[in-house]
């Protein structure tokens, strides 16, 4: 365990360097502090700016302003004085329940690089883990060949690689619309959009519609959304979906079935791409105990945090989409704000110098927000599809069906925690991310009870997989550290 | 919350943890009306998620004709509860790394065998090595004990609460046992959840809870409250069957069918008992994988992928406290098994049982009175 | 399937690795989960539970459905691991053997 002057004790970590990370990091270390920024991917952006430093696609039209704004976060990162670990999978954050012998707390994080492990000491921890794609549980979408959006995108980003063959988009929600509006501009195939969105989630989001009008973003994704709508076949009303391969439905995927209007329609498709919105990626803030709500309004667990992003465990906040999902520009301003509050935690500004220097954040904030009542009204996703039938696998990892996971609630499995044992739904190496969601509204439905009511997964590190040799060679000294941070 | 429509239950059990449930059910079997009182919900600690052992093997001398009778209901469990719970009898194995480890383990066998107990016996490199491929060659031999094994923790507490409420027991979960007073012969209990039951007979398993339950009796326990932790890699292929442990250093080492393995073996994280919460301490963890890298030289790449801790009670003599109160008449203690006691649930279980229905019981319990730490 | 944009194709570095002890190209800084979409390969494992076949679903870590055998070492993210000159990439069936 590293001790105070050691140089790998920071006054605050910032674990993710998307939007909010990149942000908060380049903030806080100009204001003094000793920042580390620790992000898996090996360059940073985050999702939303995946590749933002050496992405091929230098066709700026193709992936948009809005993708390239994420390259301006850089500068002030690199001139902060911030050091950026790229490559650094965070597994555990951990504040111990006594002082050390200094007589300080240090929140411990554990962290895997290049193949081996370390764990830091730092002051404040502000998790900026972002978004993860909504699971979307149709019969077949275990098939390989279909991915979600993202993915799709970040396939895009990273390598420019584009679907070939037969390619069907399905779903609802802006990425998806985004994502369409790239291929066109790339001049990649799209044989068809299956458009989920229920019919009547206009009608709830209609008086929403003032506070979208207002918002700086509303004219750019309506024009993107429209040049879809006339350039590419889009289909309506779709109420069920199911992906099929081959004849014993096993393989790759061959086709994808779709409901409309009563009657189902088979598609062929050699990719099928996915998406019903994103969802907070709470995994490290659950792990690390911090205390979670369930949001009515975007049907997903989020962290509680108050204005300043501050949780419920002292010494860690959260910025960005992991607290909730507010986009990217949001992620930006939550980011500023949640490193100014830690700043003030440490001592290093006062509450007035604080209050003042948010000003700016906080009404960039709220411009950053408005209209996404109307978004979230108009994109959430049909009961059908965040609800499944019996025979859809609701946990990929251990190929549990929504069918098994009723079955355990009428056998007395009264929420997600009860699943894993009952049936190991979410036991897998996933950890949950891509069921959580799911098994808490099928049980909540099971039992006529609201997902509040029966609660989301206990997640414990190592919050991503780590190896035993990792484990066991978990270096104690500085000099151990540093050979970890060599490579 | 009340339970005023219901018939007035013979006896209450505090606590629905494996020991609580098996009391259950075995009072339920007797047509005793049984009700059991969860704070949480039925095996949401200990019960639920330990490593699953189910062991004779390297017991403290007390424990072992106790363990030796549970064995024998673990071998028949289908016909106790309905459910195999997934037990699986592979035997345990507890390596010796020296000569002066297998010096240790060959005494031990001495003395049981002094005893007159014969389950535990000395094994040789070779057959340590036909038994466990995998293990390190620089192991020398082991203590076996091959009618021992391993079952599903929450699956087994779950049959046997699932068969005591078939034979009629009543489960409330959710209320934690806020008061226990007795007057002109009857327990009153109130749980936080504004529940209000009475009973002639109380049975504390409450568990890393027990000590205040004892408590509002006048009987204060030094119950050191732990949390063991464990855990678990990714599934790899099956190559091993008994469970593993070793004689120098802490260890418990077993593959489930579906290829996952788990470590464990009673390194300790901190238990926060009041928030239902465990707090992970990965330099002991580290220590754990450690052992794992030393003794299973295949299992180094292996992915770990959660580790986790139950809150459990332990004694300061390490064996449990079984057996009537010292203070109060029709009060029954069972807890602190110390992170050994899930292969004691079958017969503890039918020990309470015995003592309340019949007045005595068949096995030698005097080494776990309450009354050895009164002052 | 997918492939790559036609001016990036051509303006690419190329990376040359195996596929099962095929031989295979892909672009500097591929993901390995990319460089096998490229490539044409789908499924890139079995599941341990039922056998199913699987391939990349979310390309940022998550979903641990493209789990690969990256020079002798198993459960691998394909997503998370750049391909790199003369690296040996190997699809995954059923439960990893342990020693490997």
């Amino acid at each position: 365990m590293s001790a105070q002057g050691s140089k790998f004790d920071f006054d605050i970590a910032v674990v993710g360097s998307g939007p909010a990370g990149l942000a908060a990091a380049a903030l806080a270390a100009s204001k003094g502090a000793s920042v580390v920024l620790l992000d898996e991917q090996t360059e940073p952006g985050g999702q939303i700016y995946r590749a933002v430093t050496e992405t091929p696609v230098r066709d700026r039209k193709v992936l948009g302003p809005d993708y390239w704004h994420g390259a301006e976060l850089l500068g002030p990162l690199r001139d902060s004085g911030a050091v950026h670990w790229p490559g650094s999978t965070v597994w555990s954050v951990a504040r111990p329940r006594e002082d050390g012998p200094d007589g300080e707390r240090r929140i411990q994080i554990g962290l895997s690089r290049n193949g081996a492990a370390a764990m830091l000491t730092v002051r404040h921890v502000i998790l900026a883990t972002g978004a993860l794609e909504r699971p979307f549980p149709i019969p077949g979408w275990t098939l390989p060949g279909v991915l979600g959006a993202g993915a799709a995108q970040v396939l895009l980003k990273t390598s420019g690689l584009v679907p070939s063959g037969a390619t069907v988009m399905a779903g609802s929600g802006p990425l998806l619309w985004l994502l369409a509006w790239q291929y066109l501009q790339a001049g990649a195939r799209i044989d068809a959009i299956l458009d989920t969105t229920p019919k009547q989630n206009w009608r709830a989001a209609l008086p929403l519609l003032p506070g979208f009008l207002r918002s700086p973003y509303l004219g750019k994704g309506m024009k993107l959304m429209l040049e879809v709508r006339r350039k590419l076949t889009v289909i309506g009303n779709v109420t069920a979906l199911r992906a099929e391969g081959g004849l014993a439905g096993e393989g790759v995927l061959k086709s994808v079935v779709y409901t409309r209007n009563g009657t189902e329609h088979r598609l062929p498709a050699d990719t099928l791409l996915l998406h019903q919105g994103v969802v907070p990626n709470l995994n490290l803030a659950n792990a690390t105990g911090c205390a979670q709500r369930w949001d009515e309004q975007q049907r997903c667990w989020r962290p509680t945090t108050d204005e300043w992003g501050a949780t419920s465990v002292e010494g860690v906040s959260l910025a960005g989409d992991g607290a909730g999902i507010g986009g990217a520009r949001a992620a930006e301003e939550a980011g500023r704000l949640a490193a100014l509050d830690a700043l003030h935690r440490l001592g290093r500004i006062g509450r007035e110098q604080r209050d003042q220097s948010a000003a700016p954040f906080r009404a960039a904030l709220d411009r950053a927000l408005t209209g996404r009542a109307f978004l979230d009204t108009l994109y959430t996703p049909a009961e059908a599809f965040r609800v499944p039938a019996d025979d859809t696998i609701v946990c990929r990892c251990e190929e549990i069906t929504a069918g098994a996971v009723r079955e355990a609630v009428r056998l007395g499995c009264s929420g997600p925690n009860q699943a894993k044992s009952f049936l190991r739904c979410g036991m897998g190496p996933c950890q949950g991310r891509l069921c959580g969601p799911t098994v808490t509204e099928v049980i909540a439905a099971e039992r006529g009870v609201s997902p509040a009511e029966v609660g989301y997964y206990r997640l414990r590190p190592p919050v991503k997989p780590i190896t035993l040799a990792e484990l066991a060679a978990l270096p104690k000294t500085d000099a151990d550290i540093d050979a970890v941070f060599k490579h | 919350m009340t339970a005023t429509a219901l018939p007035r239950p013979d006896v209450i059990v505090i606590g629905g943890g494996l020991h609580g449930c098996s009391a259950a059910l075995q009072l339920s079997m007797r047509g005793v009306r049984v009700l059991v009182l969860e704070k949480d919900h039925v095996a949401r600690h200990a019960s639920g998620v330990n490593a699953g052992g189910v062991r004779q093997l390297g017991r403290h001398v007390a424990e072992v004709p106790l363990s030796v009778a549970s064995m024998a209901l673990w071998h028949g469990i289908r016909d106790l509860v309905d459910d195999d719970c997934g037990f699986e009898s592979h035997g345990q194995i507890k390596v010796a790394e020296t000569e002066a480890e297998l010096e240790t383990v060959r005494a031990r066998v001495a003395e049981l065998n002094a005893l007159g107990f014969t389950h535990e016996e000395v094994i040789g490199q070779e057959e340590l090595r036909s038994l466990v491929p995998a293990i390190a060659d620089h192991c020398v031999g082991a203590l076996v004990s091959r009618g021992d094994g391993a079952a599903i923790p929450f699956r087994t507490t779950f049959a046997f609460r699932r068969k005591a409420i078939a034979l009629g027991a009543r489960f409330q979960e959710g209320g934690a046992v806020t008061r226990l007073a007795r007057k002109g012969g009857l327990w009153s209990v109130e749980t936080a959840d504004g529940g209000r039951f009475e009973a002639p007979v109380v049975v504390n398993a409450a568990g890393a809870w027990a000590d205040r339950i004892a408590a509002q009796v006048g009987e204060p326990v030094p119950l050191e409250v732990i949390a063991p932790m464990l855990m678990i890699t990714a599934r790899v292929a099956p190559f091993i069957k008994p469970v593993v442990g070793a004689t120098g250093r802490t260890l418990s080492f077993k593959q489930f069918p579906n290829g996952t393995v788990l470590i464990g073996g009673g390194l300790l994280g901190r238990a926060v008992r009041d928030e239902n919460r465990t707090e992970l301490d990965f330099s002991q963890v580290s220590v754990n994988a450690r052992t794992v890298w030393d003794l299973f030289p295949c299992m180094r790449g292996a992915t770990i992928v959660r580790s986790w801790a139950g809150i459990e009670a332990r004694m300061p003599d390490q064996i449990p406290v079984i057996g009537p109160s010292g203070t109060e008449p029709d009060l029954y203690h069972s807890f602190g098994f110390s992170a050994h006691g899930f292969q004691l649930g079958p017969i503890v279980g039918r020990i309470t049982a015995d003592l309340i229905t019949g007045g005595a019981t068949d096995l030698p319990i005097a080494p776990f009175r309450i009354g050895r730490f009164a002052a | 399937m997918f492939r790559r944009l036609p001016e990036i194709e051509t303006a690419a570095e190329k990376v040359s690795f195996t596929i099962d002890g095929r031989p295979a190209k892909a672009r500097a800084g591929d993901s390995v989960a990319a460089a096998l979409l490229a490539n044409g390969v789908t499924a890139c494992r079995n599941t341990p539970v039922s056998g199913a076949a699987r391939g990349p679903y979310c390309m940022m870590g998550v979903c641990f459905d493209c789990l690969v055998t990256i020079d002798g070492t198993g459960n691998r993210q394909g997503c998370q691991v750049r391909v790199a000159p003369g690296m040996a990439v190997e699809t995954q069936n059923g439960k990893r053997e342990v020693e490997r």
